[in-house]
């Protein structure tokens, strides 16, 4: 028996190993999205002059299983009149959209040797041809969920809600789509690896080498509608609570609601991948290639932050964070340990560790924004997007043609 | 069967089976995703074919943008159930007759160019995004540019329209 799964899986090795990148990053994507609700509540909560979750585990670390298995076992009534088809089918479209857009992300360069193999760190091998353009494909089919939620409900406010995201994001998707051409242009590709690639053609000059020096017009058209295309924060119209009940999901209850949820966070973490590989360097280090040094900086991250978690979690309030909190801080420390005694791992994990960081200053950006940023009025939503933010993105294109037609003239640069 | 022949099969049987079902469909919302499932299955026969630009840039003019437009304009509407009226004697019987002609012509067609389909289907560099980009800007620059002209004009006149509405 095992040596007949064994003969299967060597014989569909690629197969298999698609399949476990798979089940791997959907793990990794739903737990992260699950902290990202923990964290938000707790960034929004500290700049409101609050605690936010407290008393689910140690500093509320396990209010997300809560959260979750709330949403597991609600009662998951369907109102009368839905239209039962589509009502079923949005949730499961937005999910499935925004899961298989973050699957088109390359999150390093160089393959892991793993039984004899090169296994690329993402789904999809990182220099897919077309990667920008499938993963606008993908993005700009996750209307639908929002859409079809709002008009499958049988209900105003949820059709209202519907009508909006539908008409924000096809006006936003034009400047979406439009604010990356200089990139494009700039690397002369479509695919994420070398768009990478191209902002490290000065390895001397660490993060001034990146897109988003010579592009920040296109950086601002491309945040500004990334928000605004993921509906959040103050684009959140669709769902505006105190206009519209909550928008297109107000029928949706229990674990149909959770998958909107799991949905919008995803693409917040996809966008902010996007914002990072497109503008910022995705996986290049900020710092000159020369400054050796730097390479420790994961490590010493690592171990500071374990090392504080182990100082805060000896005083804690309970006994079981006192048993928690140091044991994680010495798992994390450990690990920032083990990273400088391993110098080939510690090379490895740099162009991760870049990304991810990244990611992350990103998501707080995201968090920061809906704390602090007021929603936009619809009237104001449509001005901005068809008279500002369209025009800017169309220069952003022409000025970037010209300087790099200048360059090819005069300086006679490829 | 290879593999890419049997996922051809499954992409084109898909794109049938949303096309008839875009006929039958009572529900204009129904008809428009039915017609969704169209475009990306041809999205996918397109990449089947190694044209990876035109299977993508598919899916975001057609199943993005122009859907899009097509749910929201439905919903917007508040488009209900349509009514089925039976088909009239005058129409069906030439509609049938026409059917039949238009299938004989098709296979017809294909059944005598089976080796220049095969020929065509091997796009390679033609429908790479350079190739595409020097055909639409260099060797096809004038209807290109006359083409994205109308597209214009029709934009204005979408324009003049709404404006006389208003006034």
């Amino acid at each position: 028996m095992i040596s007949f799964f064994l003969a299967l899986v060597s014989a569909n090795a690629e197969l298999f190993i698609t399949l476990a990148k798979i089940l791997l990053l959907l793990f990794i994507v739903l737990t992260v999205n699950a902290y990202l609700t923990w964290f938000e509540r707790k960034v929004v909560a500290h700049i409101q002059s609050r605690w936010g979750p407290h008393r689910v585990g140690p500093h509320g670390l396990l209010q997300p299983l809560a959260d979750g298995l709330k949403f597991l076992f609600k009662e998951d009534p369907t109102p009368a009149g839905v239209d039962k088809f589509v009502y079923y089918l949005a949730p499961l479209l937005a999910l499935a959209l925004a899961l298989t857009s973050i699957a088109l992300i390359p999150f390093g360069p160089d393959p892991i040797r793993l039984f004899g193999r090169d296994i690329y760190l993402g789904i999809t091998p990182p220099d897919l041809n077309i990667g920008i353009l499938a993963l606008f494909a993908v993005t700009a089919l996750g209307v639908y969920g929002v859409a079809l939620a709002g008009w499958s409900s049988n209900s105003k406010y949820p059709l209202l809600g519907g009508l909006r995201s539908s008409a924000q994001m096809i006006s936003y998707e034009l400047a979406l789509t439009m604010s990356v051409v200089g990139v494009l242009l700039m690397a002369g590709s479509f695919n994420l690896k070398k768009i990478i690639e191209a902002q490290a053609h000065h390895p001397e000059w660490g993060l001034f080498g990146w897109n988003v020096w010579p592009q920040i017009l296109g950086f601002f058209c491309f945040f500004i509608a990334a928000v605004a295309e993921t509906n959040r924060v103050p684009f959140d119209l669709p769902e505006a609570e105190s206009e519209l009940v909550a928008g297109f999901h107000t029928e949706y209850s229990s674990f149909k609601f959770a998958m909107f949820f799991i949905a919008e966070y995803t693409s917040m973490i996809t966008v902010s991948c996007l914002c990072s590989i497109l503008f910022f360097g995705g996986w290049l280090s900020p710092f000159p290639a020369w400054w050796t040094y730097a390479h420790y900086l994961p490590s010493a991250l690592l171990i500071s932050f374990g090392l504080w978690v182990i100082w805060d979690g000896i005083r804690y309030e309970t006994l079981f964070g006192r048993i928690v909190l140091p044991g994680v801080g010495t798992v994390i420390t450990a690990l920032g340990a083990l990273f400088v005694l391993l110098p080939d791992v510690n090379e490895f994990i740099q162009a991760p560790f870049w990304l991810l960081s990244k990611i992350f200053v990103f998501l707080f950006v995201y968090v920061w924004m809906r704390g602090t940023l007021p929603r936009f009025r619809y009237d104001q939503l449509m001005a901005f997007g068809w008279k500002l933010l369209l025009p800017l993105s169309i220069m952003n294109v022409i000025l970037t043609s010209f300087a790099i037609l200048a360059k090819m003239q005069w300086w006679g640069a490829k | 069967m290879t593999a890419q022949l049997a996922v051809f099969f499954v992409l084109a049987g898909l794109a049938a089976i949303g096309a008839v079902s875009l006929i039958l469909q009572k529900h204009p919302i129904h008809s428009a995703l039915s017609l969704i499932v169209v475009m990306i299955a041809l999205a996918g026969l397109y990449l089947l074919l190694g044209a990876e630009f035109v299977a993508a840039v598919q899916i975001i003019v057609y199943g993005g943008a122009i859907m899009v437009l097509f749910v929201f304009v439905i919903m917007l509407l508040n488009a209900g159930i349509e009514e089925h009226t039976s088909i009239s004697k005058m129409a069906g019987a030439p509609g049938l007759l026409l059917v039949v002609a238009l299938a004989g012509f098709v296979a017809a067609t294909i059944a005598r160019s089976t080796e220049s389909i095969q020929a065509t289907s091997q796009t390679g560099e033609l429908a790479s995004t350079l190739g595409i980009s020097n055909m639409l800007f260099k060797d096809f620059v004038y209807p290109f540019e006359l083409t994205s002209f109308l597209i214009l004009v029709a934009v204005l006149g979408a324009t003049v329209l709404a404006q006389r509405e208003k006034s």
